[in-house]
């Protein structure tokens, strides 16, 4: 694919060195990050922390998502899944077995993966839009089996889910205390994909993105390569599932439902895919905008619609992409 | 051995009936088919245009009176015009980008068409009654009592089916249109306009999509959402088939419908199930789908 | 300019003293002000039987409760939940916590009805559901903060599967929605059949969601001879397998077709030359008699040029009992404790136009008649929207589950 055709082409300075400020961020990236991690510190005073927590959970799983098309040149159309069944798992464990939300939350990371495995065995076979559209068909099954499955509660979902005490010591029923756990968990998460993206297995998979047959030619086996790219993102994603149904204290077949990985693909897409920062913003934007149209009806739907041809047609660097490029960094 | 006869007898049937849904997945993974053979894109929004065919037709006779008949042949060229205006004013614009773009693009158009209609139209359903000389194709034997306007939609969508065929396959036009797909350069160095190629095949896509909407808005009930039910089957059908030719699809459509026919008499929980479970026996054995080319 | 620029932000500086006195005289107001949520599905199933409508009764029956002349200040507020429980959570959050909502009202949907009825009991409010058909709301999730008011599947289940073979359909067929909800109505119609003196002869499981040709399941139910076939689920399903057996002729030999969870919107939108025969069970019907004629009247246009559906009606029903406790007890009170508003709801005995005389029982379940009905072939109806004709009446005290069989921990104490 020739340069600046590829869905997320490397950003405006691909492939130059810059100066790394810290952590492996240029200093671009070092002030986002300050700005980004001083706003999760201060917001939670001034905002409401519950309306604030869906945002860092979307925020996590786009970034999960991300991983995939911004990294790997691979549209997932099917995250919903990992997403559903983190939730699924997580809120079961909590509920059901009681487990302290640590741990139920890194279950919910585990069946992320467990599901990744096979899921991106089968679809990697195929590249491009057949891809989407595996895993799209895969997430369906997915789908059909939470209806069914005796754990899930159906169409009712696991209601009630508790958010028990952190480590035995902080009660989390507080939304506050909650607030510091979800913030926690999505510093982690980001910094643990911009830790990969910089490792050398991040290196070889933006090869692969970029150049495929080159990335074989020099003798790395590409399919391993993106199948962990997968399982990784799919973990991801069931972890950001699994805070998720803590903080709302449900788990339903929305989180597993396609829609809901077309919103991931637009929150990402909104926020600009290839960006480390884009992702956090699309699904601030996405959630606010979901928050405060609520009240609309049916215009939700046309109004995503809208912004999703606008993005491609127009803007299809997404806001933090379309800023980068014009302060010709990279965010 | 009889048992298994009569067994048989009785599924016969719903086989039939399956073979007659095939007629819908073939329809519309071949109305996917031309597109991606054409544009190389995917047309998310393949389930929102089946759903305004039905729509449209709803609306031809509910505000002004025309019939079913005309419908059939109105409805699909309306659509098909909407159709060629998307392209015209968006696709167009994405040709030379990554083919992804294509279906984010065809999947937001889906999402505002669905919600327009949910607000114009509610969520209840309109109804579509058949005109009555279809009574005259009912199918009585014995127990079994095949309504007539279903052979109709059976006798109707091959007939499409196979004329598309024919256009593609056999025709001048679809000798220039296969020759753009494998080498659009060359054959806008003859002197042919694919840029308006393109814009044709698309719309002509769509209308086979309305046309498939027309042919179900007297079985199901006419709503928003019911494209939407329809379209990943659909996906599962087109990755099965793979996107390389014409026939496949349209084979895969009714093979499938078969499929689903018997599904739903041996263990009918499992009937939805059964496309995607092919879909990943397929990937694992063919990655290229049944008819693709790798 | 400097200056310029010091007076600007000396200006700004100030604003927010300016702007939190009108907010302070909103707050003093806001001790006198009841607030109203109405959250329920705007934009996709089930927009016709709640949606705007629901809106409207609400402001109907404000209107009606004279608490305005009482010096109380009523406001409502609405929003789409759009059938997801983290948007319809968010929502009742922010009402709740923020926004000074004191009762939320209607939400379809049983996922997103279980989770709000937990957010309100954390927070002692008030919540009235008249959209979710789960019994569970009356059951293991009973509250002492909610009641649910128009019908459930538990009363759907007995007034068609019990009624329905005391008027001489006594085999039974079920097309059955693969999934919890019609496994349940499924269970719970067949239970009713039985002791009944009925008998159930097969079903069928169709896949849930996707399945839109239901006429393969149709003619194995057909085969089966049963003189009714029960359908065991809702929605779209419901109405294409209506829709369907019409068009195969299911009932040209006599076999009756039982919809578990059917609205007036959905045969409205099938017509009656589809729906005729069909048997179904409600609580309210528009034309049920003279109250409900006046009350439907009253209401006025509705939204998409419906009549009020069950859940409208309902949430009209709930609003006018709990602004009558509000009034009873004062508003400082009804506001201080949702579940001191719900007990005092429970103390009084209901009415009004739309579901007649009534009580609340402990459990929360708002106890009513529920209607056995048959559509009319498009012979018998007299004009638009002349659709059902009155099989049977289930009274009150039978329509709905025993209060010690659900389980209820307000039962027992």
């Amino acid at each position: 694919m020739a340069d600046g055709t590829s869905i997320a082409a490397s950003g405006p300075l691909g492939g130059q060195t810059e100066k790394e400020a810290f952590l492996g961020f240029t200093r671009p990236q070092a002030i986002a990050f300050l700005v980004m991690v001083a706003f999760v510190l201060v917001s939670p005073f001034f905002l409401y922390p519950v309306f604030l927590m869906k945002i860092l959970c979307f925020a996590l799983f786009a970034c999960a998502f991300n991983l995939l098309i911004g990294y790997v040149g691979l549209l997932s159309f099917g995250h919903a899944a990992y997403f559903g069944m983190g939730a699924y798992v997580t809120g079961y464990a909590a509920k059901a077995w009681g487990v302290p939300p640590e741990l139920a939350i890194l279950m919910g990371g585990a069946i992320g993966a467990a599901l990744g495995l096979p899921f991106g065995w089968l679809a990697i076979r195929r590249a491009g839009i057949y891809f989407s559209m595996i895993t799209l068909a895969l997430a369906q099954m997915v789908y059909f089996f939470s209806l069914q499955a005796p754990f899930t509660g159906g169409e009712d979902g696991i209601q009630a889910i508790p958010r028990g005490t952190l480590f035995g010591i902080f009660d989390l029923t507080a939304d506050l205390t909650m607030y510091w756990l979800v913030a926690a968990v999505f510093l982690a998460g980001f910094l643990l994909i911009h830790r990969i993206v910089h490792s050398p297995f991040g290196q070889v998979m933006k090869a692969i993105r970029d150049n495929e047959p080159r990335a074989t030619s020099l003798g790395y086996r590409v399919e391993q390569y993106k199948l962990l790219a997968f399982v990784l993102s799919a973990a991801l994603a069931g972890i950001a599932g699994g805070t998720k149904s803590l903080v709302f204290n449900i788990a339903t077949l929305t989180d597993v439902h396609w829609t809901m990985s077309g919103e991931v693909v637009l929150m990402s897409l909104v926020g600009g895919l290839g960006t480390i920062f884009g992702p956090v913003v699309g699904a601030a934007v996405i959630v606010t905008m979901q928050n405060y149209l609520a009240e609309f009806g049916a215009w939700v739907l046309v109004i995503q619609g809208a912004i999703f041809i606008a993005c491609v047609l127009a803007f299809r660097r997404g806001i933090l992409g379309e800023i980068a490029h014009a302060l010709r960094v990279k965010l | 051995m009889e048992d298994l006869l009569f067994e048989l007898q009785l599924a016969m049937p719903q086989v039939i009936l399956g073979v007659i849904n095939g007629a819908f997945y073939a329809l519309l993974s071949l109305g996917l088919a031309v597109i991606f053979g054409m544009l190389n894109v995917i047309n998310f929004a393949h389930g929102a245009q089946f759903m305004m065919g039905a729509f449209v037709a709803w609306m031809l006779l509910a505000f002004l009176g025309i019939g079913y008949w005309p419908a059939l042949i109105l409805a699909p060229l309306i659509v098909g015009l909407v159709g060629v205006l998307m392209e015209r004013l968006m696709i167009s614009r994405l040709y030379k980008l990554d083919h992804l773009y294509g279906l984010l693009l065809t999947f937001g158009c889906a999402l505002v068409i669905e919600g327009l209609f949910r607000n114009n139209f509610g969520s209840s359903g309109q109804r579509y009654t058949p005109p009555r000389e279809f009574q005259a194709l009912n199918l009585e034997i014995g127990d079994f009592f095949l309504p007539g306007y279903r052979v109709w939609v059976l006798i109707a969508a091959t007939a499409v089916c196979l004329a598309t065929w024919l256009v593609i396959e056999k025709t001048k036009i679809g000798s220039y249109l296969r020759a753009a797909t494998e080498r659009p350069q060359l054959v806008q160095a003859f002197g042919i306009n694919v840029p308006l190629m393109m814009t044709l095949t698309y719309g002509a896509g769509v209308a086979l999509a309305a046309f498939a909407g027309v042919l179900a808005a007297p079985i199901y009930s006419v709503h928003p959402a019911m494209g939407a039910n329809f379209i990943i089957t659909v996906f599962a059908v087109v990755v099965i088939g793979g996107m390389g030719s014409i026939a496949g699809s349209i084979v895969t459509g009714f093979l499938l419908g078969f499929l689903q026919g018997v599904t739903e008499v041996v263990y009918p929980p499992f009937s939805q199930t059964v496309v995607f479970v092919i879909m990943a026996i397929v990937l694992l054995t063919r990655p290229a789908g049944l008819f693709g080319r790798a | 300019m400097t200056m310029n620029r010091r007076t600007l932000l000396g200006a700004a500086a100030t604003a927010p003293v300016w702007g939190a006195l009108p907010f302070r005289s909103a707050r003093a107001q806001a001790a006198n002000t009841i607030r109203i949520g109405v959250l329920n599905d705007q934009s996709s199933l089930y927009r016709d039987i709640s949606g705007p409508g629901s809106t409207q009764a609400v402001r109907l029956a404000i209107q009606e409760s004279g608490i305005t002349q009482a010096g109380i200040n009523v406001e409502v507020v609405q929003a789409d939940h759009q059938n997801r429980p983290d948007v319809g959570s968010t929502v009742a959050r922010q009402w709740l916590d923020r926004d000074g909502v004191d009762v939320i009202v209607d939400v379809p949907t049983s996922s997103v009805a279980l989770a709000v009825n937990t957010l309100v009991r954390e927070r002692n409010k008030v919540f009235i559901n008249s959209g979710a058909a789960t019994s569970d709301l009356t059951g293991s999730a009973c509250t002492p903060n909610t009641i649910h008011w128009t019908y459930d599947t538990y009363m759907l289940a007995k007034g068609t599967g019990g009624a329905m073979v005391a008027a001489g359909g006594r085999t039974w067929f079920f097309i059955t929605a693969d999934y919890a909800f019609g496994h349940a109505l499924e269970r719970d119609t067949t239970t009713f059949v039985n002791a009944a003196g009925g008998r159930v002869v097969g079903s069928v499981r169709t896949p849930f969601p996707g399945t839109t040709d239901f006429s393969s399941f149709l003619q194995q139910a057909q085969r089966s001879r049963a003189q009714v076939i029960g359908l065991a689920n809702a929605g779209g399903d419901t109405i294409n397998s209506i829709k369907q057996a019409g068009e195969f002729r299911i009932t040209r030999g006599g076999t009756k077709l039982a919809g578990l969870l059917v609205f007036v919107t959905d045969v409205h939108s099938l017509g009656l030359e589809t729906a005729q025969g069909l048997v179904l069970t409600e609580t309210f019907y528009w034309d049920l008699n003279d109250r409900t004629r006046a009350f439907t009247q009253r209401l006025g246009q509705m939204p998409g040029n419906l009549r009020p559906s069950m859940v409208q009606a309902g949430c009209y029903s709930g609003v006018l009992h709990y602004l009558k406790a509000v009034r009873d007890m004062g508003v400082a009170a009804a506001k201080a404790s949702g579940a001191e508003a719900v007990a005092r709801m429970k103390a009084m005995p209901t009415s009004d136009d739309a579901f007649g005389e009534g009580t609340i029982r402990p459990d929360g379940r708002k106890i009513h008649p529920a209607y056995l009905f048959e559509v009319k072939t498009p012979q018998e109806s007299r004009g638009a929207w002349d659709y059902y004709k009155l099989v049977s009446t289930i009274p009150a005290n039978e329509a709905f589950r025993p209060i010690n069989e659900g389980g209820c921990a307000l039962v027992r104490s």
